[in-house]
């Protein structure tokens, strides 16, 4: 078994769904999050607070220097992930499309390197 | 050339010969004992060495690729030896391939199979799976898939490093996919051999106008996977791809004109059409038309095998070809095949239906949209209009022999032409 991540991106420019729309997706991503646990794949999920909240922490220098916002000025970032169990990117792949149907997102799969 | 230098040129030759016909076979082998591509092509690099010390003094071994096998196996055991990683490679290897128990070779199970599909696997891309296929189902060296595709062998050597160290790391499956996703993944797997019999029929690039080896090549593949796909139920447009490279194949001879430059269809000397590649076409034709589950590859032998059985242009049977390109339209409806059958169409109705057709298209940077523009205005009197068109096609074309057939068209258009 490798452990992969399943990262959904969020974008700056994306409109915040309606309440319905949000709902549901939460719904979705419940089931699918139940289904991964009954099928003994479940590591670890989170979903992220928007990317205004984040702080960059940089201790390679003299001092730590801690900066408000992200440490990429890219418009995606990670939005929320999933860790899951999987054989190999066949069985990844698979429930990567399940949970791209569940969070209404794109979902990129990478194989952690092994421990 | 006698005694040493005869025989160790046999045995050079032996190599080259079981490099080309057994490579998949011995590699895919070694695969699934290790579980390591890397691995695998490096006992059996090792072993191709040791054979070509050997077999000029002792003579070819009665089965060459068996010889390979054993050979690089134990070269690959060596290696494990040597790195003390034996057990830890094992365990990898088992969790790597899978956990069916190791079956003999036949057509259901042949290792070769599993590795077309982890070669041709969508998560890798398209560059990746061409250049993959080609050196481990095909034995090419790095530097014959550089020099086919026209890009530096470092660069090739890095795609395929890459694309080996992501099947690796990401751990891309090497088994014949489920029942569920078999017809995709063997479109995917079809895809690719299209793809290096395109590159092989015409070149896109400058050097050359087509590379016979590389279509070649796809023919050799594509028979493999067409007997290796009896196990899984032999889909026909498997059938479909491979008379469509073998009717393409059929025509070359004539497809170059002594000066270089290509010759259409309708200009060819179908004397020159190799007979035998044609009768194996149409009879695969045939078998998929009695199956009566048409498919894109199918279709495109089926209207190549129209053209290769009228032994005159003006024998074609041009509403089959249009009825044929209606079915393909259906299924893929791709603006390239909507041009391919203006092409029929201005046979049937008069190229100014075509033209219509085809200036809807817009297809402007695709040499043959330009092309066929060209010459249904030439058709109809437009002669600054069809020169300007073959200037266009021209420009968008890199091959030479599509280049010197489009500079001669331009040339005899005749009349007052006004520069493009």
């Amino acid at each position: 078994m490798t452990q992969y991540m399943l990262s959904v991106p969020g974008n700056v420019d994306d409109p915040m769904p309606s309440d319905d729309v949000m709902q549901q997706m939460f719904k979705d991503v419940e089931a699918f999050n139940e289904t991964v646990r009954a099928a003994g794949k479940w590591v670890f999920a989170g979903g992220l607070e928007p990317i205004t909240t984040a702080t960059t922490v940089d201790a390679t220098g003299e001092s730590p220097t801690v900066t408000d916002g992200p440490y990429s000025e890219a418009k995606e970032f990670l939005g929320g992930f999933w860790i899951i169990e999987a054989a190999d990117l066949d069985e990844a792949l698979t429930w990567a499309k399940q949970g791209s149907a569940a969070c209404g997102g794109r979902v990129e799969v990478r194989p952690f390197s092994p421990a | 050339m006698t005694g040493p230098a005869l025989e160790a040129a046999l045995g050079a030759d032996a190599v080259a010969d079981v490099v080309r016909t057994e490579y998949g076979r011995v590699v895919a082998g070694l695969i699934r004992r290790f579980g390591d591509i890397g691995l695998a092509e490096d006992a059996l690099g090792d072993a191709l060495v040791v054979a070509l010390e050997r077999w000029p003094r002792d003579g070819v071994p009665p089965n060459p690729a068996g010889w390979l096998t054993t050979t690089a196996t134990r070269k690959a055991l060596d290696h494990l030896r040597r790195e003390k990683v034996r057990d830890e490679k094992y365990a990898e290897a088992t969790m790597l391939t899978d956990d069916t128990p190791p079956e003999p070779t036949g057509p259901v199970t042949d290792d070769r199979l599993r590795l077309i599909f982890t070669c041709c696997h969508p998560a890798l891309a398209e560059p990746a799976r061409v250049a993959l296929t080609l050196r481990l189902l095909g034995g090419l060296t790095v530097g014959e898939i550089a020099s086919a595709f026209l890009v530096p062998e470092t660069t090739m050597a890095q795609r395929i490093t890459r694309a080996k160290a992501k099947i690796a790391k990401a751990r891309i499956p090497y088994r014949v996919p489920e029942q569920d996703d078999l017809a995709e993944r063997l479109d995917g797997v079809l895809a690719v051999l299209y793809l290096i019999y395109n590159e092989g029929y015409l070149s896109s690039g400058a050097d050359t106008a087509d590379r016979p080896d590389l279509a070649a090549e796809a023919i050799r593949l594509t028979r493999a996977v067409r007997s290796l796909a009896r196990g899984i139920g032999s889909p026909p447009e498997v059938d479909g791809l491979l008379a469509l490279m073998l009717l393409g194949s059929a025509r070359r001879p004539a497809r170059i004109g002594p000066d270089g430059s290509l010759v259409t269809l309708d200009e060819q000397d179908r004397a020159l059409w190799d007979a035998g590649l044609i009768d194996e076409g149409h009879a695969l034709v045939r078998e998929c038309l009695r199956r009566g589950r048409p498919g894109p590859y199918q279709l495109q032998a089926a209207i190549q095998a129209v053209h290769t059985d009228a032994l005159d242009v003006s024998l074609t049977d041009w509403s089959q070809v249009v009825a044929l390109y209606d079915q393909l339209l259906a299924l893929a409806p791709t603006p390239v095949v909507a041009l391919n059958r203006a092409v029929a169409v201005a046979e049937l109705d008069g190229p100014q239906v075509a033209l219509a057709v085809v200036d809807g298209l817009g297809l402007t940077a695709y040499a043959p949209w330009h092309a066929t523009r060209a010459d249904l205005l030439r058709r109809l009197g437009r002669a600054d209009d069809a020169s300007r068109a073959y200037a266009a096609a021209i420009a968008t074309t890199d091959n030479p022999a599509e280049r010197a057939w489009l500079g001669r068209r331009r040339e005899t258009l005749g009349g007052p032409t006004s520069p493009p």
